[in-house]
């Protein structure tokens, strides 16, 4: 757009009886004001005559900046036409002392505070995961006593979402995480010529660790997120809240089959994770050692104890009922906007792989000294 | 308005086609809006009222069809091009769609802030400031953020942003739904006074009878995929449509119809009873 010179905001300074008068000309509207407002607050003195009668077009930042310095260095407009006086009355109407930015707290007390409201949302974040814990066993115990009332479509639905959706990343994942382990493991062993004991390792980490672990954070990051995003803003549409009204129990008809789906197919999913990570170590074995695939599933077959077998079973719908529970407690607890949903689907997944973790020690320990070894 | 001639068109769609999958929405459809009216865009649910505005300010491209805007052809204009569009537009979403991150206040800085970079902080806060005013927000409203406001306060922080850089052209997506009786009425105010003071173009989407019949210069229908008819509402009433009928002489057309004729009638009273005094 070019914009003919003429039309350019500008004003002029001139002494008449013994007063000072500032002159507008051109568009006083926003496209055209150039060094107009900077000028205008670079003005020295008092009492001017601000004459706008030559003024083209005007809008309200145009008129603001008429009543502004009016008002501020004590001036009087004068010439204003119809359209100039009803805008400038306008902007008048509305200079009212508006508060613009939130003051800052303090910072000694700012910090003091965020601390403070730190440890009170841990706690009041752990209470409440325990209260809906309860709330949980609560309905489960209906649902038992009631079997009509399980819901078994919506199961079967999560059976597909958590489980069969899930088959194809989990596979690949471990694929790659069992020729990494067997790779790295073979490097470090070759050192003490023991590269047959890469087996070994492969093996046993494979499935006492890290297929259920992997699997645990894989399902946390697809299926927790997606639990809490989903009950999110089912809560945001008021949907959760109609449900109640119309009798059903949310706790029944959406949070335990989540989580009973996720608990039954966690152990499947994990133990396919350790099997298919075996495999990707077997492939490195064979052709990157030369280890042939009958040496290797027979030295498979007699250095897993049964036991890391049990390990597997025991951790996988643990983790699976601690994932589906923090994703859709943090669902739940959406109240405000869509925003909270990203937040809360944020924290379902990070809160759901630490306690994994913290678990999963656990476990390690508590296994060790029942000689599970 | 009372300008020479023909009225400019601000606002030209000229044979639009929308349609999702195989959902048609629009088929050949014209609108023109001219400067300085308030044009109300009335239709059934689900007959693309939101889809038309959509695809006028360039978020829906439509199948097919043109349309201009300032006389720009915005479908195929350069970015530059677009850009000095934007800049004499204001649109007001359905959900206010205020940005959540930022307050109300920065809110209505965020066009200035773009367009203009120049401007000095001190004059941002005070346009800010005047805005928010302006269009009847709490003075305290400024510091506050998009979800501590209730759902009126948000449209008007939503028109406070809309007017942000004075447009001549404002989209408003049903203004009044969800406000109480008391607050859609001062809206109304609002936009007429606006309209009077700034020469503002308003292509407005509503439900609203009340807001139609008070301050609408001319209503545009939508109905079977495309405008079936443009006028002012007694022009609409003449004419044998079906919906149309149904639409402003139900129960609730007939209720606004009353209202404003009441009011016309007390109106012609008062001047009577000056001209004799």
């Amino acid at each position: 757009m070019s914009l003919p010179m003429s039309n350019v905001a500008r004003f002029s300074e001139s002494v008449e009886e013994g007063r000072r008068v500032l002159r507008f000309h051109g568009d006083l509207v926003l496209p055209r004001l150039g060094v107009l407002p900077t000028r205008l607050e670079r003005l020295k003195g008092k009492g001017f005559v601000l004459d706008v009668a030559e003024v083209g077009r005007m809008d309200t930042i145009g008129a603001w900046l008429v009543h502004r310095t009016a008002k501020e260095r004590g001036g009087e407009i004068v010439g204003a036409k119809n359209g100039v006086a009803v805008l400038l009355r306008q902007v008048a109407k509305a200079d009212q002392p508006v508060k613009v930015r939130p003051d800052p707290p303090p910072a000694l007390t700012r910090v003091l505070d965020e601390i403070g409201s730190a440890t009170i949302l841990a706690s009041q974040t752990m209470l409440g995961l325990l209260a809906f814990f309860g709330a949980m066993l609560i309905s489960l115990g209906q649902v038992f006593r009631q079997p009509r009332r399980f819901r078994i479509n919506a199961i079967v639905q999560r059976f597909e979402v958590v489980g069969v959706h899930a088959f194809g990343i989990i596979g690949l994942m471990s694929f790659l995480v069992g020729i990494v382990i067997a790779q790295q493991g073979a490097t470090q062993l070759r050192q003490f010529g023991a590269e047959v004991y890469t087996i070994n390792l492969i093996g046993r980490s494979s499935v006492k660790e890290l297929g259920v672990l992997m699997t645990a954070i894989m399902v946390a990051g697809r299926s927790g997120s997606s639990f809490a995003a989903q009950l999110g803003s089912m809560k945001l549409a008021e949907e959760v809240a109609a449900m109640r009204t119309i009798g059903v129990s949310p706790m029944e008809a959406l949070v335990l089959p989540r989580v009973f789906a996720t608990v039954s197919m966690m152990p499947l999913l994990a133990f396919y994770a350790a099997i298919v990570s075996i495999i990707g170590g077997g492939m490195f074995c064979w052709i990157g050692l030369g280890i042939p695939p009958i040496t290797f599933v027979q030295r498979t077959r007699d250095i897993i104890p049964m036991t890391d077998l049990w390990q597997l079973l025991v951790k996988a719908p643990m983790f699976g009922f601690i994932i589906a529970i923090t994703g859709c407690f943090q669902g739940m607890q959406v109240e405000a906007d869509a925003e909270e949903v990203g937040l809360r689907t944020t924290t379902a997944v990070v809160q759901g792989i630490f306690l994994v973790i913290v678990l999963d020690a656990f476990f390690a320990v508590f296994f060790t000294s029942v000689g599970w070894l | 308005m009372s300008e020479e001639g023909e009225p400019e068109i601000v606002i030209a769609v000229h044979g639009l086609s929308n349609s999702f999958g195989e959902q048609i929405i629009h088929e050949g459809l014209d609108l023109e809006v001219k400067r300085g009216e308030i044009l109300g865009v009335v239709g059934g649910s689900g007959t693309g009222k939101s889809v038309l505005m959509r695809s006028i300010i360039g978020l829906q491209i439509p199948d097919e069809g043109e349309v201009e805007v300032f006389g720009v052809p915005v479908l195929h204009a350069r970015e530059a091009e677009l850009q000095a569009v934007r800049k004499r537009w204001g649109i007001l979403f359905q959900g206010a769609a205020l940005f959540s991150t930022l307050t109300v206040a920065e809110n209505v800085q965020v066009p200035l802030r773009e367009f203009y970079p120049r401007l000095s902080e001190r004059l941002l806060d005070e346009i800010a400031a005047y805005k928010i005013v302006m269009v009847g927000l709490d003075p305290d409203a400024g510091p506050k953020y998009p979800a501590e406001l209730s759902g009126g306060m948000r449209k008007r922080a939503g028109i406070a942003r809309a007017l942000a850089l004075d447009p001549e052209l404002l989209f408003l997506d049903e203004p009044t739904a969800g406000l109480d009786p008391i607050g859609a009425a001062a809206f109304d105010e609002l936009v007429v006074e606006l309209r009077d003071q700034l020469g503002l173009t308003v292509f407005l989407i509503t439900h609203d009878l009340d807001t139609l019949w008070t301050i609408c210069d001319r209503v545009a229908v939508l109905s079977d995929r495309k405008v079936v008819a443009v006028g002012t509402i007694p022009e609409l009433l003449a004419l044998d449509h079906e919906w149309i009928q149904e639409y402003f002489r139900g129960p609730r057309g007939r209720a606004a119809e009353e209202a404003v004729e009441a009011e016309e009638a007390r109106e012609a009273a008062a001047a009577e009873g000056e001209a004799e005094r």
